[in-house]
């Protein structure tokens, strides 16, 4: 327990090292990030980075760690708890502060909207919309918010001091919330006498990818991690790069690129079946894929969100794009009751997902990932795609 | 097993245009009880499917979201699922059984010790739910009211 410690601490100190400039002049685009523990001393397969925040156009700044690196959303949020500095707020119709219901598998984040100038690696993105999870100035949730799941507003429920969606998108909820009446998903509220409800939220205001508003170096993201043998590590480093093609170390080399569908989709075929709505997440924590009748791995008799195969199992599937551009993967299910617990990176989790694949973090261990975003020109062709 | 498939959509979209129609009936509930369910989800009904066991009411919500509602040969909502850009409003889709979903869950994502699509079991109660923004997708079952024989599997 001690090792792990130690070795946690010590990734989290290098991964917090402040990056500021290269000797050549050109933009630094990488920032190092750490699949550890996580600040709750909780998480398994969480890749976790740094993140400096500064009141817009200001040198009042605050270093954050343990944010997960989540390529399954779009936008910065960052625990209120975590945060102290003074951010301005976003104010909407009649002046009154815009707050957000962010929606996710296994609950909602709430909280207020507000700027920051976000710093990672070299790179900026000023004055943009972040979402502050749980900040007692926003008690009240709204019944259509709290109707979608339950609240991860805390470092607890969440694991992690806050979510760094460098994802396929330019904005966490796009057109949709800029509808009016019922059409639109109810994400973005304006909050006056402590009461909150919804509101139309143009693109622009919106919490926003980073990465996209970088002045260069903006039109997607690379992220590398080691190999992650059978058994585990009891944590790991790797570094997520800025720019697809745009420095001499973020070229696409080989790597195939396969487009998605307009929500950010692909086909996985698996023993011949297609699977038209999975995706790549690397804020997954597993290989999330069907069900024990389709691919024969039980699930565990403690634990139905993993599966828990006698032996270690070999499979194959092969993602294709909506380009058509497809691409083998080999991966491996082991049994979950049978891991390290003192261990925190780990090739071999998997649990069922019905109808889908979750490619997870395991899918990011021993290769580079390119996530290109919307409407963002590349070498490869415009975002949305993966490339690996 | 041939599957009947009765396009009601014309015929639907006359009802919304006189009316606006409260769709759906929860999970556990009686399917008689659709048009008397003041829940919130604003949608449309798209088709009825068939077969000698069940009926799918598949349903449109005006968010984009489709919900699919299995009803059995009595007339109870046994099972239900759904996909699309949003979450649906579980609070109506799971109907009694979402607060003992909602206060269990935090327990479920920690005893998981991360985030990703989730399995959710409570009793005979099932829930689970994957995807990512823009495009999420979920089913929530109860066993004890599945037609005898059917797999899990086949609620898509």
């Amino acid at each position: 327990m001690y090792r792990l410690t130690f070795f946690s601490a010590l990734m989290l100190a290098q991964a917090a090292a402040p990056v500021c400039g290269s000797s050549d002049g050109s933009t630094v685009n990488t920032q190092a990030i750490v699949v550890n523990a996580g600040p709750a001393s909780t998480y398994f397969n969480g890749a976790f980075t740094s993140v400096v925040l500064c009141v817009p156009g200001t040198n009042t700044c605050q270093t954050i760690s343990g944010i997960l690196v989540d390529t399954g959303s779009s936008g910065l949020r960052v625990l209120s708890s975590a945060l102290t500095l003074p951010l301005p707020q976003q104010t909407g119709s009649g002046g009154a502060p815009v707050a957000e219901c962010g929606e996710f598998t296994d609950g909602f984040t709430w909280g207020p909207v507000q700027m920051a100038d976000i710093t990672l690696g070299g790179e900026q993105a000023k004055n943009t919309p972040v979402q502050v999870i749980g900040s007692p100035a926003f008690s009240n949730i709204p019944p259509n918010c709290l109707s979608t799941g339950a609240p991860e507003d805390t470092l607890a429920d969440l694991g992690a001091n806050g979510i760094l969606g460098v994802g396929l998108f330019r904005q966490d909820c796009g057109l949709a919330c800029t509808f009016t009446g019922s059409a639109n998903p109810g994400i973005y509220y304006v909050c006056a006498l402590g009461s909150c409800t919804v509101t139309t939220q143009a693109l622009a205001q919106q919490v926003q990818n980073p990465v996209w508003l970088f002045p260069s170096d903006n039109n997607g993201v690379g992220i590398t991690l080691p190999t992650v043998p059978a058994g585990g590590l009891a944590g790991t480093m790797g570094m997520m790069r800025f720019g697809i093609g745009t420095q001499s170390d973020n070229s696409l080399g080989s790597s195939q690129v396969q487009t998605t569908d307009a929500a950010g989709n692909f086909t996985t075929v698996f023993n011949g079946q297609s699977f038209g709505s999975s995706f790549i997440d690397s804020g997954s924590n597993g290989l999330y894929l069907l069900d024990t009748a389709t691919t024969g791995l039980p699930t565990c008799s403690d634990a139905p969100d993993f599966y828990c195969p006698p032996t270690l199992t070999q499979l194959s599937a092969t993602n294709r794009g909506a380009n058509g551009a497809a691409k083998q993967v080999g991966f491996q299910i082991g049994n979950a009751d049978a891991l390290n617990e003192a261990f925190t990176a780990f090739s071999e989790i998997g649990g069922p997902n019905p109808g889908l694949f979750d490619w997870g973090l395991p899918f990011f261990y021993g290769r580079t990932v390119f996530v290109a975003i919307e409407g963002q020109s590349t070498p490869g062709g415009v975002g949305p795609y993966w490339a690996y | 097993m041939a599957k009947r498939l009765i396009r009601l959509t014309g015929f639907v979209v006359f009802l919304i245009a006189a009316c606006p129609f409260q769709a759906s009936a929860t999970l556990g509930s009686d399917v008689t009880t659709v048009n008397e369910d003041r829940a919130k989800m604003q949608g449309a009904l798209m088709s009825i499917t068939r077969n000698d066991r069940f009926e799918i009411h598949q349903l449109q919500a005006s968010n984009g979201t489709t919900v699919r509602e299995y009803v059995s040969s009595t007339g109870t909502v046994f099972a239900v699922s759904w996909e699309g850009p949003w979450m649906p409003d579980l609070r109506q889709v799971l109907g009694p059984y979402f607060d003992a979903y909602q206060r269990t869950v935090p327990a479920v994502r920690n005893a998981r010790r991360s985030h990703g699509p989730m399995t959710f079991r409570s009793g005979d109660l099932v829930v689970q739910i994957g995807g990512h923004p823009r495009a999420f997708a979920g089913r929530a079952y109860i066993e004890r009211l599945m037609p005898q024989g059917m797999q899990a599997e086949t609620i898509r």
